[in-house]
């Protein structure tokens, strides 16, 4: 007999720089949340750390990033460390890496689309309406599939973007995201939203009308407790050779101080570069006619 | 590490500990990068000492499993340990002997280390007279100095009627000194300065700024167990298993001493009220 909940993964893209216990948290709290409604099961946890194209200053090497993740996540039974957007030479929009997750959850990573087998991991991450376009006359296997899903006793898990507050208000931020992305997260994705602190999650819903047309697929978490450390507060600290101890894991610590990350100089890495989505994104029109 | 012009310190905690959270671990850490980076300083130790049960707040499990979580939050450390003297008393201990407990301790071990196996009886003898000689005068440049790490609450707490002698407080900032990590929403150097005890001891108050607000309070994690929610990562991952193991935190035992008066309360009040 099915259960009525639906199977849940939360995936987190971010900079982890470093993965804090912090950044842990919020999957612990929003695994919570969610089983609590009685509508889902998280079944897993992704970490997904930014490529280094991203052009953030103090961005240390994705590679270092991502073995202080896994180190991180060791004794995490459901939260995994993803590489995939890492490793991809330019940055990756966030919608991007949730339709390459999606697909890979549904398991068509060597579907064929056509007559061809598809190579290129790029098919995978058009937009619905682009591949209802392009293959319209495979998309029926596409719904079929997706209707044979649902017959299925455990159906394919949904995946919902999980993140900070601050992350709800960068919507905002002229050039940095598409409103057409913006529309497929919250309409087709979801949001998972953990807050603490000042900052009200409820206002930045409010102030988009997107946010508030899709306000059911946007789930507020509130972390009563106070906390305010944050990878910013502890490249901080490392750099002024204060203890980071309690605030990260111990493996990360020690992989820090064998790696000799977080210096005034890593701190300037990137120092005067814009950011690469106000590049990637500064030609496009607001409604992109074609992804 | 210890620098011959630096004054070596013994930084000792008090207090529940139900449970030990990450933010009391880090009170030490933040309290030891302070005190050493005034170049004064050398923190050679740290000491957390839970209370025993009978001091009979609300909610608090036995000693036993407070001393055993706090030993294995403090296992990977290499300086704070774990004492469980204070929590073993079967009355409750007033946090200024707790002090003068672990200070006469701390020198008599200084003591020994300076001794030479084949002395001889009267030598020792004379020794230990100045050993009691120095126990009074506690402020030796040369001799180790104890202090007393706390949040802004429990300095704020010392203007809580019946909860402290005064004479405790003066002994506690005059003779060996307070460090105070201020946690959010607290003003410890106003407090301070409207008392005139506290004012006249400042210079052995240390403030530590908690930059980064990290309000991990014990209360909460209790709350979050209650609740069955998750409380990874706010505790060393041991003593989330601990508190697994032994289904610690619950509504029931919450409701411990609920209907107890908290024994300071009850020593000072009877003391007043006594002709």
């Amino acid at each position: 007999m099915a259960s009525c909940r639906v199977p849940l993964v939360l995936l987190a893209c971010g900079s982890f720089n470093p993965i804090t216990n912090q950044h842990m948290r919020l999957f612990e709290l929003a695994r919570d949340h969610m089983h609590s409604t009685g509508r889902f099961e998280v079944v897993g946890g992704i970490v997904s750390p930014v490529s280094d194209g991203y052009g953030k200053q103090g961005l240390v090497p994705a590679k270092h990033r991502i073995s202080m993740a896994k180190l991180a996540l060791q004794s995490s039974n459901w939260v995994t460390v993803d590489e995939w957007e890492s490793q991809q030479p330019d940055w990756t929009e966030t919608v991007v890496t949730m339709r390459y997750k999606t697909h890979l959850l549904y398991g068509l990573k060597t579907a064929t689309f056509g007559k061809s087998r598809l190579r290129s991991v790029n098919r995978f991450l058009e937009s619905p309406t682009t591949l209802k376009r392009k293959y319209s006359g495979k998309i029926s296997k596409y719904s079929s599939l997706k209707a044979q899903n649902t017959k299925l006793t455990r159906p394919f898990p949904q995946l919902k973007l999980l993140c900070g507050a601050d992350f709800l208000s960068s919507f905002k931020i002229p050039g940095l995201w598409l409103d057409d992305h913006v529309e497929e997260l919250v309409q087709r994705f979801g949001l998972v939203c953990v807050s603490r602190g000042s900052l009200q999650p409820e206002r930045a819903v409010h102030e988009s009308d997107t946010l508030f047309r899709h306000r059911r697929n946007v789930f507020l978490v509130r972390e009563w407790v106070r906390n305010e450390t944050s990878a910013t507060e502890i490249r901080r600290a490392l750099r002024r050779d204060q203890s980071v101890k309690y605030l990260i894991p111990d493996s990360v610590i020690e992989y820090i101080h064998q790696h000799e990350l977080y210096t005034e100089d890593s701190e300037r890495r990137n120092e005067g570069t814009a950011l690469r989505p106000l590049i990637k994104q500064a030609h496009q029109p607001i409604k992109s006619l074609d992804d | 590490m210890e620098n011959p012009t630096t004054s070596k310190v013994v930084l000792l905690a008090c207090g529940s500990f139900n449970p030990i959270t990450n933010m009391h671990l880090r009170m030490f850490e933040l309290a030891r990068d302070h005190l050493e980076d005034t170049g004064q300083y050398s923190v050679i130790k740290g000491i957390i000492s839970p209370v025993g049960d009978a001091y009979k707040k609300k909610g608090l499990i036995e000693a036993s499993h407070r001393v055993e979580m706090a030993r294995l939050a403090t296992e990977s450390s290499e300086w704070i340990t774990v004492d469980s003297w204070e929590s073993q008393q079967s009355d409750w201990v007033e946090t200024s002997k707790v002090i003068r407990h672990h200070y006469e301790e701390l020198l008599a071990r200084e003591h020994n280390r300076d001794d030479v196996d084949t002395i001889k009886y009267t030598k020792k003898r004379r020794i230990e007279e100045n050993y009691i000689a120095s126990s009074v005068h506690h402020r030796k440049r040369d001799g180790p100095q104890l202090m007393l790490l706390c949040g802004a609450d429990v300095l704020e707490s010392f203007g809580i009627p019946n909860l402290w002698k005064q004479e405790d407080i003066a002994e506690i900032v005059g003779r060996y000194g307070l460090v105070c990590v201020t946690r959010s929403g607290g003003d410890p150097h106003k407090f301070i300065n409207q008392s005139d005890d506290l004012w006249k001891y400042r210079k052995n108050i240390h403030v530590v700024h908690e930059w980064v607000t990290n309000d991990i309070s014990a209360t909460h994690v209790r709350r979050a167990l209650r609740r069955g929610r998750s409380v990874r990562y706010l505790l060393p991952e041991s003593v989330v298993r601990y508190v697994q193991e032994h289904s610690l935190y619950s509504a029931e035992s919450e409701q411990k001493n609920a209907d107890v008066v908290l024994a300071p309360f009850q020593k000072y009040s009877d003391a007043s009220t006594s002709g």
